[in-house]
């Protein structure tokens, strides 16, 4: 009975830090963020020399063949420091592929997307907020998909795009290269500049059937969930930080405002939620490692949960900051916007809720 | 990360199991009240039958394994995880486990830390077993959350310490055999300096308990009355103007108590029973989806507080301080605890007009009461301000209060 992280956990998350630290100031982030691919390939390579993206692929494939508890570490990590680029659309695509059991696929792709050589994504969500696997209206037929993906993380940059479709006989995955024919990528503006979205149209694209039935569908989005809860956390906590830092610096009245109990205790009871709060995404990566008859559930109510807490203290945070938290110079809305992302990227808290009540029977 | 235990520890469960198996019966386990009711505060004196068993358990080092055995406990050496499966085990079986009370869970550890070899000979064994019990005067009615400008005092005249003043919320002071208290002995030293931990025979004469109805109706609480009280100078715990220093350690120990993760789900699952029971508005009130949403988010934090009880267990098991962690769960749980009684009000519906007692108020109008007694706990062992003041300040490094 232990719950809590390894050695090799502890000192794989304060590698990640460091590097963070070094390679990845807000500096950083808002010169990428500015950039027009959203995407700065020297910084992601660098991560993937720590084997970040890799961490959750098999050994056979080139990867660490770890757990998504490590991954989430890093997302943690990730989300604390507001790291741009495509780490989450990797690793969904990574998730999918580990489930779809499709060799050839997994052998040609993830060795390339350990290295940080190759970028995958995987597209789910329709329009109408649709991310069920049994309602999509992507269509396969005769080797080709048709459909619209109106929120692709960095399909744009992707080498391969997994796509969650449907064909006659029932939900599944297929791939489709970079540069097919019949398919069409738009550039969208993001409210969160840190991980990028586009807009997918295909149009009878060539496409390779991964894996028939939803359960890779079903086993990316929980990781995808996980993940995003876990990238919550991190940013939450910077978030923490970075104001009990300000508000003991900030003076008024001849004091610094940290010392006003309205303000000490608005930090109080956003520690107080956020820190057992940790302990739930923690058990959600777990159960989807090791107890996966919990897995899903336990996803959903993370992510719900979570990205909820993000966003309000977020929130929270930037109204002690005052004025300064407003403006565009200051750091604070960067995770603001990332807050958005994990809120409303695979279904936002109140269909994630409702799922865990029809799982749980109720 | 693993959730299993190993073959060591599921061995120790299973011997457990073979214990309680072979001492207590379901019959036993039938007779016994529920040791987790609302209020939980009036605790009645043992039966013989427990009593036994108790000792018995104690024989077996599972029950009081931080206390030595002359003194009544089982001195065993700490190990968390022992003590989580023992816990899990006896609350299976619905066993008696350690006496549920302010005795064995505050002044016991104060005792075995400042008291006089007399006094623990004196006290601590009658304690454990729940046959002498004790109430705690600590609260005044202008000493609440500022509990060191307390003003009940005690002057020594001889051998004798001569208590008057006025203490208020003591529970079961109705049933206790014995109080302690904190007092004012020093009055010209700064406040903290001047309070001395005393134990005071509550069958002295001088003393008046008069009940203290609270919101539900009932009265749990009391104020204890001294007027010109005589204790022997020998009941003074530590030195004189120590009280304050002496009682510190309790105080973490009854958040510990208040804590109860096991508590908030038991009222959790009652809640979800209720949805699934009430028929509102031609359907189970389980079935309105903004019921389940607030019950999916209300059980996301209750899970969030059982895994972080697992994350409290390893880190007491590998050593470390528990940190921020440990600070936030009384203010977390017991916001938590109210959310859920207050949910359970909402999905009741009209019926909520109902007293508990009602015939046809659901559970009896078990909700309208744990919905009071939500308020309760908040209060209870330092209000959600006091906590949220010492998370800021200890947790997260924020400059404390001014004080005068």
């Amino acid at each position: 009975m232990d719950f809590g992280l390894s050695e090799d956990q502890v000192l794989l998350k304060e590698t990640i830090r460091r590097w963070l630290d070094a390679e990845c100031p807000t500096s950083r982030v808002r010169a990428v963020m500015e950039s027009t691919s959203g995407h700065d390939p020297a910084l992601w390579s660098g991560l993937a020399g720590l084997g970040v993206p890799g961490l959750h692929v098999p050994a056979e494939y080139g990867g660490s063949g770890l757990e998504l508890l490590d991954a989430a570490l890093a997302a943690e990590e990730l989300g604390a420091a507001c790291m741009p680029g495509p780490f989450l659309a990797c690793a969904l695509a990574t998730a999918a592929l580990v489930a779809s059991g499709h060799d050839a696929a997994a052998a040609r792709w993830l060795p390339a997307l350990a290295r940080g050589e190759s970028i995958l994504t995987l597209a789910v969500g329709e329009e109408g907020d649709e991310w069920d696997a049994d309602r999509l209206a992507t269509r396969a037929r005769g080797g080709t998909l048709t459909g619209r993906k109106p929120l692709v993380p960095y399909a744009g940059i992707a080498d391969a795009i997994l796509v969650a479709a449907r064909d006659d006989a029932g939900p599944g995955v297929w791939l489709v290269e970079r540069g097919a024919p019949g398919i069409e990528i738009t550039a969208l503006q993001g409210t969160d500049m840190t991980r990028r979205v586009d807009a997918v149209a295909l149009e009878g694209a060539p496409a390779t059937k991964i894996v028939g039935g939803r359960t890779a569908i079903d086993r990316a989005r929980d990781a995808g969930l996980v993940l995003l809860a876990a990238d919550a956390y991190g940013g939450a906590r910077r978030c923490l930080d970075m104001t009990v830092k300000y508000v003991l610096e900030r003076e008024q009245f001849g004091q610094p405002i940290g010392a006003f109990q309205a303000v000490k205790h608005q930090l109080a009871d956003l520690a107080a939620d956020l820190d057992p709060a940790l302990s739930l995404w923690w058990y959600a990566a777990h159960a989807y490692d090791r107890i996966q008859e919990r897995a899903p559930r336990h996803a959903a109510l993370a992510k719900a949960h979570l990205t909820d807490l993000f966003d309000r203290t977020v929130r929270t945070c930037t109204e002690l900051h005052g004025g300064i938290g407003f403006t565009w110079e200051y750091d604070l809305h960067l995770w603001f916007r990332r807050a958005v992302f994990d809120q409303s990227f695979l279904g936002e808290a109140h269909y994630h809720r409702l799922r865990a009540a029809e799982l749980a029977g109720w | 990360m693993n959730l299993t235990y190993s073959e060591e520890y599921e061995r120790f469960r299973d011997e457990v199991r073979q214990f309680l198996q072979a001492s207590w019966t379901r019959e036993d386990a039938a007779a016994q009240p529920d040791p987790d009711g609302f209020s939980g505060v009036g605790v009645g004196r043992p039966s013989e039958r427990v009593t036994a068993f108790r000792l018995k358990a104690i024989e077996r080092g599972y029950l009081y394994r931080h206390v030595p055995r002359r003194h009544g406990g089982s001195e065993q050496p700490p190990d968390p995880l022992k003590a989580a499966i023992i816990a899990e085990e006896f609350r299976r079986a619905k066993a008696p486990g350690e006496v549920v009370g302010q005795g064995p869970s505050m002044l016991v550890p104060t005792l075995l830390e400042h008291g006089t070899d007399k006094q623990r000979d004196f006290f601590i064994r009658d304690t454990l077993l729940g046959t002498l019990r004790w109430c705690q005067g600590y609260s005044e009615p202008s000493a609440g959350s500022d509990l060191a400008s307390l003003r009940t005092r005690a002057v020594l005249e001889g051998d004798s310490w001569v208590v008057n003043g006025h203490k208020i919320w003591t529970s079961s002071a109705k049933d206790a055999d014995w109080m302690f208290a904190l007092v004012r002995t020093e009055p010209d030293q700064p406040r903290h300096d001047g309070i001395s931990y005393l134990l005071i025979d509550m069958r002295t004469p001088g003393i008046d308990v008069r009940p203290l109805r609270q919101m539900t109706g009932d009265a749990d609480f009391n104020e204890v009355f001294f007027d010109n009280v005589r204790v022997p100078a020998e009941n003074l715990v530590g030195r004189r103007g120590q009280g304050w220093v002496v009682s510190r350690s309790t105080l973490k120990h009854e958040r510990a108590l208040i804590g109860g993760a096991h508590l908030t789900r038991r009222a959790f699952d009652g809640l979800v029973m209720l949805a699934q029971a009430l028929e509102v508005r031609g359907q189970p009130a389980l079935k309105d989806p903004a019921l389940r949403t607030r019950l999916a988010a209300l059980e996301a934090r209750l899970l969030a507080n059982e895994y972080q009880g697992y994350r409290l267990l390893t880190m007491s098991a590998r050593g470390e301080d528990h940190g921020l962690a440990g600070m936030v769960m009384k203010l977390s749980s017991t916001q938590l605890g109210y959310d859920i009684a207050k949910l359970a009000m909402d999905a009741i519906g009209d019926r909520a007009l109902l007293a508990p007692g009602e015939a046809n108020a659901p559970a009896m109008g078990m909700f309208g009461s744990a919905y009071m007694w939500s308020l309760g706990v908040l209060i209870a062992g330092g209000a959600a301000n006091i906590q949220r003041n010492i998370i800021a300040e200890r947790g997260l490094g924020l400059p404390r209060d001014a004080r005068k």
